[in-house]
């Protein structure tokens, strides 16, 4: 094909901009009817239910009697604390592990290829199904983890790690970070490609060490993907469902619940769609505040670091 | 490059490390297999042994009757996933074009409104969700699991296929345009054709989100077991006094073999593609 340059071609499409925007809206039309038919409808209709006692039997104005309930409930404190616990250790473990990882993955071994290719399969495959394999390796009868910890001569009988309440909690968060670690790995390798050589070369010629050169040229020229990926991570793990739900369903005796899984308890489980839908409206809101928060604060990273 | 080179303590070094990260990575795996692979009353005996001398297949041939709908399962799992990634890509395409190319009021605004779409889980939405699937009798159907995962689905696929189309030359279309063809042709002829490898990218990234996020909607929204996804189907069986772990975990197996093969096929572009967004700059 050649590319006819055609002085006219600008003035044309000029005259043609009334039906781009036509043009433009009836294309991004269809995605827009699913978002409202499944996100923003419901998400409006949650709120409305958060101020009813809506069961299956039927539903009654109650104001804000639900939120009343709830903020007076210091269980629920409990749970936004443990929540954002969660959230934060979560992150912080996938980041370092991450990190880790991408820099170990970014080194000129022989292999590398192969292992960038082995990071994968969590991501890969369906939450539910890896997490059934830890719920494995986590019991105390025959469990993996269990039997290596006795091997090693580390506990004396055999450790249930779901059916104690601390240990329960931090086993959620190790199968967390291993189901979020291969994206986050994914992101910080792309991103530490995408590292200018040129500075790398001048300050390796001045004599400055791996290290160095890692902590002063890697980590700043990164910094970007890393915070914005600690704010996907940070979203994702609050609303992780699945992996709490298939290891402990948020037991035991409330130690792994948090916010979306007591939500998912009242709403779904116990049917009371009204208290579950104020539990709802709290975890919008949270998010929402964090996010924006958190956007102020990677706009200036972002500045800070003079990225575009 | 000189800047590059390890010493053999480094490289030895960078081995054991990266031994050590992919053991965290695969021992799930590992364990998986190792697990399908031998008899139950020899993983519940009183110590724990690593290997021992009786690895067989039998609870490949068995979980068949154990889990009787697993070929249903598997069945399900994939059919759900291609239809969602079939809808999203349809509902995909045209939009990612529009942010990519066109100028239109609310341009920026509406796009920060889908991606916003990612901070919401199914999970909070589910009762609402369950009134509309009601109402448009779609509980306990293939539309229950669909319907929501395309939605959310659809706006990572906007995001990744909006990167990659603004980067196809714009003088493609100016000379379609130019030659008088309508805006719909140019899509059609042009720009789709010439956005193939981006187009297996992103599908191939949907077709494993949606893989991978049927068991909320499957759990909540159906209980026809004959139409249940793998994840949700096996869940049941964990929840069983006696599970039958070997014969799960070779289920679990046989039933992530296909994601995983699209997953090796494809895994060169993919990630070259997943990540194009993200280091821009």
């Amino acid at each position: 094909m050649t590319l006819a340059v055609d002085t006219a071609a600008p003035e044309r499409m000029q005259r043609r901009e009334l039906s781009e925007r036509t043009f433009a809206w009836a294309l991004i039309s269809p995605a827009l009817l699913f978002i409202a038919v499944i996100v923003v409808w419901p998400l409006v209709e949650t709120i409305r239910l958060s101020f009813t006692d809506a069961t299956l039997g039927g539903e009654n104005w109650v104001g804000v009697a639900n939120y009343a309930a709830l903020f007076a409930d210091p269980k629920f404190w409990q749970t936004v604390g443990r929540t954002f616990y969660w959230m934060f250790l979560a992150v912080s473990l996938k980041l370092i592990v991450g990190l880790i990882g991408a820099t170990l993955l970014n080194a000129a071994v022989p292999g590398k290829a192969l292992f960038r290719v082995l990071v994968m399969p969590p991501w890969v495959i369906p939450v539910a199904i890896g997490v059934i394999g830890w719920k494995w390796m986590y019991n105390g009868y025959f469990g993996l983890i269990s039997g290596l910890l006795q091997e090693f001569g580390l506990v004396q009988d055999r450790v249930a790690l779901l059916a104690s309440k601390t240990s329960a909690f931090y086993s959620a968060i190790v199968t967390d970070v291993w189901v979020g670690t291969p994206m986050v790995t994914l992101f910080f390798l792309a991103a530490m490609q995408g590292v200018s050589r040129d500075l790398y070369e001048a300050a390796w010629v001045d004599g400055a060490s791996r290290w160095y050169r890692f902590r002063r040229i890697t980590i700043p020229q990164i910094m970007p993907v890393i915070v914005s990926m600690a704010l996907l991570s940070a979203i994702w793990t609050f609303n992780s469902f699945e992996i709490i739900w298939i290891l402990t369903e948020g037991g035991p005796r409330g130690a792994t619940t948090t916010l979306i899984i007591d939500t998912y308890k009242v709403a779904i489980s116990s049917q009371r769609f009204g208290e579950g839908a104020a539990r709802a409206v709290v975890i919008v809101v949270l998010l929402a505040v964090f996010s924006l928060f958190y956007l102020w604060f990677l706009n200036r990273v972002n500045r800070h670091y003079g990225a575009k | 490059m000189q800047i590059d080179r390890l010493s053999l303590p480094q490289k030895i070094g960078v081995y054991v490390a990266t031994f050590f990260f992919l053991l965290f990575i695969l021992m799930p795996f590992i364990e998986m297999i190792r697990v399908s692979l031998r008899p139950m009353s020899h993983l519940m005996t009183a110590n724990f042994t690593w290997w021992s001398e009786d690895f067989s297949l039998q609870a490949y041939r068995d979980m068949w009757k154990t889990v009787p709908l697993l070929g249903r399962y598997i069945f399900n799992s994939i059919f759900i996933a291609t239809s969602v990634t079939a809808l999203t890509m349809v509902v995909v395409i045209p939009a990612a074009y529009a942010y990519a190319r066109l100028e239109f009021p609310f341009k920026s605004l509406s796009l920060g409104a889908f991606l916003a779409v990612n901070m919401f889980t199914g999970a909070v939405l589910l009762i609402p969700l369950y009134r509309v699937l009601r109402t448009l009798s779609m509980l306990n159907t293939y539309w229950a699991i669909i319907i929501p995962g395309v939605a959310f689905l659809i706006p990572t696929g906007i995001w990744l296929l909006r990167s990659y189309l603004e980067k196809i030359p714009r003088e493609l279309e100016e000379a379609a345009f130019v030659d008088g063809a309508s805006r719909l042709y140019t899509l059609r002829r042009v720009v789709i054709p010439l956005a193939v490898p981006g187009l297996i990218v992103v599908g191939t990234a949907v077709f494993i989100g949606a893989y991978a996020q049927q068991f909320l909607f499957a759990i909540t929204f159906n209980n026809v077991r004959e139409i249940q996804p793998l994840p949700a189907g096996l869940y049941e069986f964990i929840g069983y006094q006696d599970v039958t772990w070997n014969e799960m975990m070779a289920a679990a197996l046989t039933g992530i073999t296909p994601v995983m093969l699209v997953f090796l096929f494809l895994q060169k572009y993919l990630v070259a593609g997943l990540t194009a967004g993200a280091v821009k700059e």
